[in-house]
């Protein structure tokens, strides 16, 4: 029983079909890296898969919870799986502590110290656990980006997806938060992840996906696709961003 | 023939004033509830809650705050309901400001970026819940000056009221011009009261955009 179920998924906007039948299953602790061109359909995905994006056809499903429209078949969802995202999208007006607390209060009604405990925890796990009364805009991106990680850890989620986490970064940040992920992706977490770090995907992940024009058009371990690509899409793909 | 001193005329505008400040402080209080309520149905998930306080933001902002009055002062009568001046001063004025407060704070809850909305989402807020925790905090901020700017507009809407006969500022500038016969001066004192009111609102806007574009935790 895979962790992640997806299923003969089509998504369109209007008459541009950009999901055009994804079908891919992900085992709990599997770490599984998404790449392709632009435009290629794998954020939208990745989006689809905790129901920011509505599905056409097919069907998702993350360790039993199945994706519907009601807040509170999404809800359930969403408390599988948690998401980072390209911009951070950290609260601005709460403090770094609040932005990790503030879900596992109220959603999951925690109370205040269990949830402080839970915060500095994972915010230590990131490397930033001296950062808990800063406020998020006096921090770098990377070590924003961490406390998203610590946010999305801190709700306790099966697996993690993460869209392009490191693509607004300046490059001498990107390490940081990819130390993280690479913590995480031994520590056992199942992992999604949409990424332009070819290098990243070769070393950590179990699994890469190569997406084109809204299809799965290469799928294995990543020596294999990355020496020894089969399609000329991804030949052309990996020979440009080399 | 009495004659009056300006002390009698400055003493019965304050006594008036207390009225006109009175029902702007009402219907700042009472708009801003309604329009709070207008803001949640215009962001609704459901449509004809949408299309409702669509249709209610256009209707009160598309008519004149006067035809409004009227309506209520003897659109009401006609059906046997006999309304006070001051309460329909209240109704109307408070139905009118909440259309305004809805559409200024939707155009604020609208400034807070997507992603505000979307990583709340991913981490299984309700709907309510991001609201109430992430998205009207930060729209609060931005939305203080506006909110304050148009205090000022519901002080001078007031003056309206007069003509239903609510004997606020303007209403009681008129009943001493009567016994006065000094229209100038009554009415000049009366325009002195306005600005004594509206002038440090106006102020405290300015002073409260400042401050929040200086200090921008966003």
């Amino acid at each position: 029983m895979p962790l992640i179920a997806i299923e003969d998924v089509k998504k369109s906007y209007g008459d541009n079909e950009v999901l055009k039948g994804i079908r891919l299953s992900v085992d709990a602790g599997e770490v599984i890296a998404i790449i392709g061109k632009s435009g290629s359909g794998k954020s939208t995905l990745l989006r689809c898969i905790n129901g920011l994006e509505t599905i056409n056809e097919g069907s998702i499903s993350v360790a039993g919870a199945y994706l519907g429209t009601s807040e509170l078949e999404l809800k359930t969802l969403r408390l599988k799986v948690g998401m980072i995202f390209q911009q951070f999208n950290l609260f601005p007006h709460l403090s770094v502590g609040r932005n990790v607390m503030i879900s596992p209060m109220i959603v999951k009604g925690v109370s205040e110290e269990e949830a402080r405990a839970l915060a500095k925890k994972n915010l230590e796990r990131v490397g930033l656990a001296e950062k808990f009364d800063s406020f998020p805009d006096q921090l770098s991106g990377g070590q924003q980006q961490r406390v998203a990680i610590a946010r999305a850890l801190s709700m306790q989620p099966q697996a993690l997806l993460c869209d392009e986490i490191t693509s607004a970064l300046d490059p001498e940040l990107v390490n940081e938060v990819l130390a993280v992920v690479r913590s995480l992706a031994e520590d056992g977490m199942t992992l999604l992840m949409v990424t332009h770090e070819m290098r990243f995907a070769r070393e950590v992940c179990d699994r890469v996906v190569f997406m084109h024009q809204g299809k799965v058009h290469e799928i294995g371990p990543p020596e294999e696709l990355f020496t020894h690509p089969k399609t000329p899409e991804l030949q052309q793909f990996i020979g440009m961003t080399h | 023939m009495i004659s009056f001193s300006l002390w009698d005329i400055v003493r019965n505008l304050l006594l008036a004033g207390r009225w006109t400040v009175l029902l702007s402080l009402s219907t700042f209080v009472l708009g801003g509830v309604v329009g709070m309520l207008i803001l949640f149905a215009r962001m609704s998930k459901r449509n004809f809650m949408r299309q409702g306080a669509k249709l209610y933001i256009e209707v009160f902002q598309g008519t004149p705050l006067l035809m409004q009055l009227f309506l209520i002062f003897f659109g009401l009568a006609l059906f046997g309901l006999e309304v006070p001046a001051w309460l329909a001063a209240a109704i109307a004025l408070t139905l009118w400001s909440a259309s305004f407060l809805a559409e200024i704070w939707r155009g604020c809850v609208d400034a807070i970026p997507r992603g505000q909305w979307e990583a709340s989402s991913v981490l299984a807020m309700g709907h309510f819940q991001q609201m109430r925790h992430i998205i009207l905090p930060q729209a609060l901020r931005i939305a203080i000056p506006p909110t304050v700017g148009f205090g000022v507009q519901v002080i001078k809407g007031t003056a309206v009221t007069s003509i239903i006969g609510f004997v606020e500022l303007s209403k009681a500038g008129t009943v001493i011009t009567n016994a006065t016969f000094m229209p100038f001066t009554v009415f000049a004192i009366v325009g002195l009261f306005y600005f004594a009111l509206c002038w440090p609102l106006s102020k405290y806007s300015q002073f409260l955009e400042r401050k929040f574009n200086a200090a921008h935790r966003h």
